[in-house]
């Protein structure tokens, strides 16, 4: 009975758990709010790690799967079940989550309780977007994300946040719109059902899959996001507050990528195959443009934001070179991506908590007064670039190891990333952490705290253990892959 | 039974409205205004007794009395329900605003209760000149209420225009209803119906004609594209209490004429109707989403989004299919129960001297009260369609019977008007949550008001669980007609 609705379990605790954290009502209760919410955060991480002990890794098939009828009128299904992809990205929703609760634990100080609750109700429903089975309910959670999120941005974010919150809530809302209609035709075409494996069998010609996955593209692109619909993110990522940067970077774009994983390649592999050059063109665009424009940025989410598009344009580059390295380098790179991008989210915000400022240039000679610190955020750097030994150098390599089986110049140039990474990455450390001290501000910085060693610890050994010892996380996905390339190499079309 | 008492049966709750209505206008001669309150509980009672009497008497078939001029069906019985339970939500809704402007008066009440005794006869309608006469006592009673704050120079000029042009349209419908009556010699909507099957309508000149006048007529009531032009003068001239109830409970009665006479009659021809449907649908989208981002007052941004939404409740019906009727029922249930919230809204913020219905008023509301901020960020994003609402199953439903009849380009053309649309709901979020209060006063109101409010609001998340069970009421109330 618990392993049947262990997914159910997963995305409403932290659904009804952040209703009761906003019942404490305003801030005199807002160390109340605060535990509750740690405890909610860490009761539903907890209550996804049986979903770990249990998974089957020898089988592709869905699994923990729900089903029930929702709205018969229209086949749709509460379904629930995942694979050895969504999985993962299942455990990294619910660990970030605690990280961001604990990061704002001290900064946030006003209307705490809502902002604490719009994190655990993200949580839920991003649990939704990966394990719902159902493409209705799917776009549900996928739709309902923006709700919190816009006010999350707008609440406690920076100077020009109702700009960037209005950019993202349109840009991603327009993007999605057409899938739905992309869902509806489908539905009639599946013989009426909104069941994704099902559409994983329908059989569609060349011109009825280019459409779909033109549609696809505008929804999944946009949260990835690739170039050139990715100027929402810079924006958004600047003027969010920490935690948000942090569900953004590490978990939103995933939902992009996971997209193209769980629709696109399985439902449309004629028209992935057709349109792969326009995808790996916008990968290439993505990871060299983008990487040179990272390296001017004077403001550090800012810079992280950039390299964030510049590492998704990984993942779909392996996404769409359709062999296993590839796609495996690519989901790695997705997890990894979660994990780095946060941590430096959150680096960034330690500083920022301390000097109200993400300039670069008013930093520098940190490490003078940080030491901890800086070391932690040497890691995460490093992680950035590539390094051996950390969670993003897995990734980066498989996936070039893919694109060279593919084309040679694919690999140069997404080679080109591992001298761009480690440049803007490590030029901005050494701004910021090394040299001269010279603002005055600086020389009154205070290391981090318990608190902050916390959750850089817990990031800092998710980065490593994923860059020494792969294997749990590859062979967790390994078979699902497999399945997604046996399914992406089928052709549709009608002989 | 009595033959005559079995034949009036169905006509029970419609006789207990007009009885009670009649009633009140007498007892609420003899009240002095300490005591007014008697004459809003009975109207209170009025529609929970024609309630009563609509649930009990429904036998399950559908039947026809007075030689079909009148039918009780399915979809009748639900559209009367809804209408009550707006319509007593409006009147408690509206209670401390009319008591504030000195509007508290018994007429308000008996002239509501006129208007849902013309919206159930427009329910039941199966004859042309019965469906017309639901309609010109509905128009009546509104026209006499939107002037009910006689002194006030918009409330008037708003009551001139809506009288002056809903006379337009209803001329327009009663000539429509002459020509089809010269085609099918009768006026029996079956009658009709049976006459025009088998009819090429594209020779029939004088077919052709009634059936664009009636369309007129239709379009005018609904306030679709291009005979929308009294929609934002009503809406925002009229007592928001007023504005209130036009903009909820008429809604579902239109909902009625328009199956009533395109389904109900004119079925055959949908191939000819279905096109002009098609013209206004994208036209009221277009026009209502990109005119109500340049409002700044807030019963006119709801005027035009009311266009838009119509707009999206044709796309059910020129879908001419049994699911695109139940769709667009669906549609604009859901459509009433957000405006009445919406309104609710500017009146639980307005109070004695002062009219919340700037959108300026709305500035900081987290501030003032976290949960009706709450429930107004429901009712916006619900309005946009955005999950998990009910409004976005309204638009799936719609979109997907667009769908359904192979008019994809429809279906994305919709979408993409309703991404225009979620701006200036957004705009409502954005200065609720996002800036300081301009007004700091707390916000007075009954504790009805305020509970029902709530429940009005969180209706529109806690259906989720029976989606399925509406739905399927929805398609199986229109079966009878389809």
């Amino acid at each position: 009975m618990f392993i049947n609705s262990a997914l159910s379990l997963a995305i409403w605790l932290p659904i009804v758990g952040g209703i009761a954290v906003l019942a404490t009502g305003d801030d005199r209760n807002a160390p109340l709010a605060r535990r509750l919410s740690l405890l909610i955060a860490i009761a539903s991480f907890l209550a996804t790690l049986p979903l770990y002990t249990g998974f089957d890794i020898h089988t592709a098939a869905m699994q923990f799967v729900e089903h029930r009828v929702w709205i018969p009128a229209f086949n749709i299904d509460y379904y629930l079940g995942v694979d050895g992809i969504s999985l993962l990205l299942v455990l990294l929703t619910s660990f970030s989550t605690v990280l961001v609760v604990i990061s704002a634990w001290r900064v946030i100080e006003t209307r705490v309780a809502q902002y604490m609750a719009a994190f655990l109700i993200m949580e839920g429903l991003m649990i939704g977007v990966f394990s719902a089975l159902d493409a209705i309910l799917f776009y549900v959670f996928w739709e309902a994300m923006l709700i919190p999120m816009f006010i999350i941005i707008g609440v406690w974010g920076g100077p020009n946040r109702v700009y960037a919150t209005f950019k993202f809530f349109l840009y991603t809302l327009l993007g999605s719109v057409l899938m739905l209609v992309a869902f509806i035709y489908l539905y009639y075409q599946a013989g009426q059902s909104f069941d994704i494996l099902a559409f994983h069998a329908v059989r569609l010609g060349m011109t009825e899959q280019i459409l779909i996955f033109l549609a696809f593209l505008m929804a999944f692109a946009v949260k990835v996001p690739m170039w050139p619909v990715h100027t929402w993110l810079p924006d958004a990522h600047v003027e969010a507050p920490t935690g948000g940067s942090v569900i953004l970077a590490a978990l939103m774009l995933k939902m992009g990528a996971y997209g193209f994983l769980r629709f696109s390649l399985p439902i449309l592999p004629d028209a992935s195959h057709e349109l792969a050059w326009l995808m790996i063109g916008l990968s290439l665009i993505a990871i060299v443009y983008i990487g040179l424009v990272a390296l001017v940025q004077e403001d550090m989410k800012k810079l992280i934001a950039y390299s964030s598009i510049a590492h998704m344009g990984f993942v779909t580059l392996g996404l769409f070179i359709f062999n296993a390295q590839g796609v495996e380098g690519a989901v790695v790179q997705m997890i990894s991506h979660g994990f780095v991008s946060g941590a430096l989210f959150l680096c960034v915000g330690v500083l920022y908590d301390r000097l109200h400022s993400r300039m670069i240039a008013d930093y520098g000679g940190v490490a003078e007064r940080m030491p901890v610190f800086a070391s932690f955020m040497m890691l995460f750097a490093m992680a950035n670039a590539g390094l051996p030994g950390t969670s993003g150098f897995v990734g980066e390599f498989l996936v070039i190891l893919g694109a060279f089986q593919a084309n040679v110049w694919y690999a140069v140039l997404a080679g080109t990333t591992l001298v761009f990474g480690a440049a803007y990455t490590l030029w901005m450390y050494k701004r910021v952490i090394f040299g001269a001290v010279r603002h005055e501000k600086v020389a009154t910085l205070e290391d981090a705290n318990g608190r902050e060693i916390l959750f850089l610890t817990l990031l800092a050994a998710a980065v490593l253990a994923m860059g020494l010892w792969p294997n749990p996380f590859l062979d967790i996905m390994h078979v699902s892959v497999e399945n997604l390339l046996k399914l992406t190499a089928v052709s549709k079309l009608s002989p | 039974m009595n033959p005559i008492l079995t034949e009036l049966a169905p006509l029970f709750p419609e006789i207990f409205v007009l009885a009670m209505a009649c009633a009140i206008l007498l007892i609420d001669l003899s009240l002095s205004q300490e005591r007014r309150h008697v004459s809003f509980g009975l109207a209170l009672l009025t529609l929970a007794g024609a309630a009563a009497l609509t649930l009990s008497d429904h036998s399950g078939a559908a039947r026809s009395v007075f030689h079909g001029m009148f039918l009780d069906d399915l979809m009748s019985d639900v559209l009367k329900l809804g209408i009550y339970a707006l319509t007593f939500t409006v009147f408690v809704y509206s209670r401390a605003y009319l008591a504030a402007r000195g509007m508290y008066r018994g007429e308000y009440f008996v002239l509501g209760l006129f208007g849902v005794l013309g919206m159930m006869v427009m329910a039941s309608a199966g004859h042309l000149l019965v469906l017309y006469l639901g309609l010109e006592l509905l128009s009546l009673s509104l026209y006499a209420m939107v002037a009910f704050q006689r002194d006030s120079y918009p409330a008037t000029e708003a009551a001139m225009k809506y009288f002056v042009l809903g006379a337009l349209a209803s001329g327009m419908l009663l000539y429509g209803m002459s020509m089809l009556y010269g085609v099918t010699g009768s006026l029996d909507i079956a009658a009709v119906r049976q006459a025009v099957t088998g009819v090429s309508a594209a020779n029939n000149v004088v077919l052709i004609f009634g059936l664009v006048f009636v369309l007129v007529g239709l379009a005018f009531k609904l306030g679709a594209v291009p005979f929308h032009m009294w929609i934002p003068d009503v809406y925002h001239g009229a007592p928001t209490s007023v504005t209130l109830y036009i903009a909820t409970a008429p809604k579902l009665a239109a909902f009625a004429m328009v199956l009533r006479l395109l389904v109900g009659g004119l079925q055959d021809l949908a191939v000819a109707w279905q096109d002009m449907l098609i013209i206004m649908a994208i036209l009221s989208m277009a026009v209502g989403n990109v005119i109500a981002i340049a409002q700044t007052n807030l019963k006119r941004m709801l005027a035009y989004s009311a266009i838009s939404h119509m707009g999206f409740f044709l796309l059910g019906i020129l879908s001419a299919g049994a699911n695109g009727y139940g769709s667009a029922l669906f549609y604009i249930l859901v459509y009433a129960v957000m405006s009445l919230g919406a309104f609710g809204m500017v009146l639980l913020l307005s109070r004695a001297g002062h009219e919340a219905e700037q959108l300026d008023d709305f500035r900081g509301l987290n501030q003032r009260s976290p949960w009706y901020a709450f429930l107004m960020l429901l009712l916006m994003f619900s309005m946009a369609g955005v999950p998990p609402t009910a409004g976005f199953y309204a638009k799936l439903a719609v979109i997907q019977s667009v769908v359904q009849v192979d008019l994809v380009w429809l279906a994305a053309v919709a979408v993409l008007f309703s991404v225009i649309g979620a701006f200036y709901y957004l705009r409502v979020v954005k200065l609720m949550y996002f800036d300081a209060p301009a007004d700091t006063n707390a916000i007075q109101s009954g504790l009805d008001m305020r509970a029902l409010l709530t429940v009005n609001a969180l209706a529109l998340v806690a259906v989720t669980p029976w989606l399925g069970a509406f739905l399927d009421l929805c398609s199986r109330a229109i079966l009878t007609l389809a």
